[in-house]
């Protein structure tokens, strides 16, 4: 069945507590490359049928009003993806 | 003094402790969500002032006439989403929202703590709450200013009175863009400000707001918590008091009884 993504993440000028709590752990099993780390949500609404224009509306006011909080968080993606895509 | 737990389930009232008392006539309903942790020290805190308490359950269409409702403190829905994310779209929810938002009359709302989190994802109150900037549950006994004692949950108190009552929680760190937070200062709707440092990285020291009617107020902290000598905190913005002597938080609760008796 195809399934539709959106990818909820903090707001750019939002401070990201759990990324900054992931950023201060990666030192510390050797991982030295990163400057920083963002944690963000992924939902997969799985549709049964086809994803018809009025299913993906339905997904991206889903997006904006239950999955995700304006005041602190962009919808960064909303997207069908096929069986075999991740 | 003893306090009879009522089985939760249906609106039945429960009187108050005096019930010669001319508050007692003030029905307060109580909310109780999948989730909810403070419901009954609500339904207590409003007997120990005066008032009946009447539990409200959120998959419920009827507020069953009552004059004030309060959102207590817990997990509702689990805090899966986001904290009050899934408690906005309940049913009863639904009723509080139009009924707070009414004109002259609107309805009385108090949202402690995880309530305080359902009140910003209902728009009924702006902002959000993120993780606290330490990342810790923070459990300690709060120290608040009133910077506006002109609310319906505040009016028992000065202005500038200092209480100190229970903060718990993990998401309590308040967050809004710099204009929201002008606004909310501009219309002297910052409630409660933290004294003494602020425990969770809260936009300027912000502890609760309330809406431009001031009908609507939201705080992160737990009044209901400091409302009876024995079960409060240790301490007591009023001066010194016994061990778990603290009742500061009271106030709130005889604030909206006595405003709604008139």
């Amino acid at each position: 069945m195809p399934r539709i993504v959106v990818d909820v993440m903090p707001k750019p000028e939002i401070l990201d507590p759990q990324g900054k709590a992931i950023a201060g752990a990666l030192p510390r099993i050797g991982l030295t490359g990163f400057a920083g780390v963002r944690q963000g949500k992924r939902f997969e609404l799985t549709v049964d049928g086809d994803v018809t224009p009025e299913v993906l509306e339905q997904a991206r006011h889903a997006a904006t009003t239950l999955l995700s909080n304006p005041v602190i968080e962009d919808v960064t993606r909303v997207e069908v993806i096929e069986e075999d895509e991740q | 003094m003893t306090v009879e737990t009522p089985l939760i389930g249906g609106p039945q009232p429960v009187a108050s402790n005096n019930e010669d008392s001319p508050l007692n006539g003030v029905k307060i309903g109580v909310v109780t969500f999948p989730g909810s942790l403070d419901d009954r020290d609500a339904v207590r805190a409003v007997r120990l002032a005066g008032g009946s308490a009447i539990h409200l359950w959120h998959g419920d269409h009827d507020l069953h006439d009552v004059d004030a409702v309060i959102i207590p403190g817990g997990f509702s829905y689990g805090d899966y989403l986001r904290a009050g994310a899934i408690s906005r779209f309940a049913p009863l929810m639904e009723q509080i929202t139009a009924a707070a938002s009414g004109g002259a009359d609107a309805l009385p709302v108090l949202g402690i703590c995880n309530g305080f989190q359902v009140l910003t994802e209902a728009h009924l109150l702006p902002g959000s709450m993120i993780k606290n900037n330490s990342l810790h549950f923070i459990c300690r006994d709060q120290r608040l200013r009133v910077e506006n004692a002109g609310t319906f949950w505040t009016s028992e108190y000065a202005q500038d009175e200092e209480l100190v009552i229970p903060l718990k929680n993990q998401d309590g760190q308040f967050v809004a863009d710099n204009r929201t937070l002008d606004e909310l200062e501009g219309e002297g709707r910052v409630v409660f400000r933290y004294v003494d440092g602020n425990p969770n990285g809260s936009r300027r020291d912000i502890a609760g707001i309330s809406n431009i009617a001031g009908n609507v107020v939201g705080l992160m902290p737990h009044p209901e918590h400091a409302v009876e000598a024995g079960f409060g905190p240790d301490s007591s913005a009023r001066g010194e008091v016994g061990v778990r002597g603290g009742t500061d938080g009271l106030g709130i609760f005889t604030s909206v009884l006595k405003k709604l008796v008139g």
